[in-house]
């Protein structure tokens, strides 16, 4: 057998060798498609599920793919990418992430039944058996955020920036001021609901106001949360955050921030659907499930 | 009560929130005096608040990242203007083109060189010696201590009107806005009094977005301004496209956001959602006023033909 053959044996051996390795099959590759209200890097409410959505992207590998829409606050927007996501019948799960999804996704839910949607943060299905729910238990860190505040405030009064005061905005709000009371009755929360999740020019300026009122802790949610975050710092006052870690922007004010972690729930859903079951649940992150964890910042630490 | 409401510190929040709008608004104010309505203004105040912030960060200086605001505001200015003037589009139309393109420029150009909202050193306040120290009323503490660009803003407006009222370039401007067609028999370039104001008009949005990501935010996030732009179209309406107009419209909405800040900060039984209704709903009122005794240049939004 002279060499040339003795290559050409190798080579074929070596084609079917490879042919025989276990690969994934386009077929075996869970899809997801989000959307999402503001960027994926927000610092907050988006960023949690983008973030999610990349560690499970990491921890699966070639056995998932997923896209994701960002920017989409005009809800007008995000119903023609979910309708056209359901449409090409390419993906497993569809995500509208952002409560004001939720009429779309009761709308979209029944017409395309083989596919599964999720949507939150809220706890409603519709009823429908392909569409799973989830939320956070987002007054539970905020419980916490608030007690640790009333104890390192020194003048006892601490301010509060919230958007709208609805979902998880309301919980974590919630939540922070009845921590702070468990451990200060006496200590003063101040909170101001500026009616909108963007405008910082707006939400900087509530912190000021804070501030000039004697405030020397700090704490907001939503992305437009980065200027009071800037206002902390310039005053060298404690930070504390949710939804998603703050710690490298707020730097040496950062104390400790509540980030959702949406792929323990979303961990389940894809084996759920893996499973045959494509909605009809809903999900809630709670710190003993999980989904919910503190993380300290710098001046936490 | 009173003494809590109207606190140094609102009438201060005031001035501060006024700042961005000062600069925007004037500078829309030259464009419209000589004819051209720039809808645009919002998208090129978030090109220059991200080009701002983005060469402070980079180079530690904020007089640089201004620079950077300037420019980016004049070579857009000089798109609106060639859009404009020189093709004569409809301008209400090609202005919400600007608009989408800074507002999509800028997000995309922050996604890919910063990527996460970083914050900068920026301008500090200035405490204006002697004068921040002045406790009768507050004085000190409402006007002496700010940063660079809250006094240029305020000094922008007898600036602005002395060069509208009193100088040869404000009368060509006033001529070219009121009646292009003398203004062009008398030898004066339509055009090129438009291209100058559009692109001066573009200039001062690209400062009013500065003023926010490197003076008083510190920080650039996708959509900074809010829609901040078009307020400042509002109130050079609001004005009668006079600065000293503009300055008591701006003042007036930003002293109205600052005390609803304040009411809810102190824990007033007031509805939030009708508190931050009440700027908006003060400046319509105020609006309705002011188109009843309009002094709105005549040839506003009409593309200059000449032999017309």
């Amino acid at each position: 057998m002279n060499k040339r053959v003795m290559s050409l044996v190798l080579m074929v051996l070596a084609a079917l060798l490879i042919g025989l390795l276990p690969s994934v099959s386009a077929q075996d590759v869970f899809r997801v498609a989000a959307v999402a209200p503001s960027a994926t890097n927000d610092l907050a409410f988006s960023q949690s599920m983008f973030d999610a959505l990349t560690k499970i992207d990491a921890e699966m590998g070639d056995a998932f793919e997923f896209v994701f829409q960002d920017g989409t606050f005009v809800v007008d927007d995000a119903a023609v990418a979910l309708r056209e996501w359901a449409a090409s019948g390419e993906y497993d799960l569809i995500i509208a992430h952002g409560s004001q999804y939720g009429a779309i996704v009761e709308e979209l839910a029944p017409e395309f039944p083989e596919t599964s949607f999720a949507w939150g943060t809220d706890q409603n299905t519709f009823g429908l058996p392909n569409v799973f729910a989830y939320t956070a238990a987002a007054g539970e860190g905020g419980f916490l955020n608030g007690a640790m505040a009333a104890m390192m405030s020194k003048s006892g009064i601490i301010g509060v920036v919230g958007p709208i005061e609805v979902g998880d905005a309301k919980l974590y709000v919630d939540g922070f001021v009845a921590g702070a009371a468990a451990i200060r009755p006496d200590v003063q929360v101040q909170v101001t609901y500026i009616q909108s999740f963007s405008d910082v020019p707006l939400a900087t300026e509530a912190a000021n106001t804070f501030v000039a009122n004697g405030a020397d802790v700090l704490t907001g949610t939503a992305q437009m949360v980065v200027g009071p975050i800037a206002v902390a710092k310039e005053n060298g006052i404690p930070w504390f955050g949710t939804q998603s870690s703050q710690a490298e922007l707020s730097e040496a004010s950062g104390v400790m921030f509540q980030v959702y972690r949406w792929d323990v729930v979303l961990m389940d859903m894809i084996a759920s659907i893996q499973g045959g079951t494509l909605g009809g649940e809903s999900y809630t992150l709670t710190l003993a499930n999980g989904g919910l964890q503190m993380v300290m910042g710098q001046h936490g630490s | 009560m009173i003494d809590q409401i109207l606190t140094a510190s609102v009438f201060a929040a005031a001035l501060r929130l006024a700042t961005p709008y000062m600069f925007a608004s004037i500078g829309e104010m030259f464009g419209q005096r000589s004819g051209v309505l720039n809808l645009g203004v919002d998208g090129i105040m978030l090109m220059g608040a991200f080009f701002a912030h983005y060469v402070a960060l980079s180079t530690g200086s904020a007089v640089l990242g201004v620079g950077a605001a300037l420019v980016v505001g004049a070579v857009m200015g000089l798109a609106m203007a060639f859009i404009s003037v020189t093709l004569k589009a409809e301008q209400g139309i090609s202005g919400i083109g600007v608009y989408l393109f800074g507002l999509g420029m800028s997000e995309l150009l922050f996604q890919r060189l910063v990527g996460t909202p970083r914050s900068v050193e920026g301008f500090t306040d200035i405490y204006i010696p002697g004068l921040s120290d002045i406790q009768f009323l507050g004085i000190g503490e409402i006007f002496f201590r700010h940063n660079i660009l809250v006094y240029v803003a305020f000094l922008l407006v007898p600036i602005s009107a002395y060069v509208i009222s009193r100088t040869p370039f404000g009368l060509m401007i006033r001529a070219v806005g009121q009646n292009p067609q003398a203004a062009d028999a008398m030898g004066i370039s339509v055009a090129r009094v438009r291209y100058m104001t559009v692109i001066l008009g573009s200039m001062l949005a690209g400062l009013a977005g500065a003023s926010l990501s490197v003076a008083l935010l510190k920080v650039f996030q996708q959509n900074l301004t809010s829609g901040l732009g078009f307020i400042a179209v509002a109130l050079v309406y609001f004005g009668r496209w006079r600065p000293v107009g503009i300055l008591i419209g701006a003042l007036l909405f930003s002293f109205v956001n600052a005390l609803q800040l304040q009411v809810s900060a102190i824990g007033l039984d007031i509805p939030a959602e009708f508190a931050v209704m009440a700027p908006y709903v003060i400046t319509i009122i105020a609006l309705v006023f002011a188109s009843r005794q309009t002094e709105k240049p005549d040839a506003l939004t009409k593309p200059f033909e000449r032999g017309e």
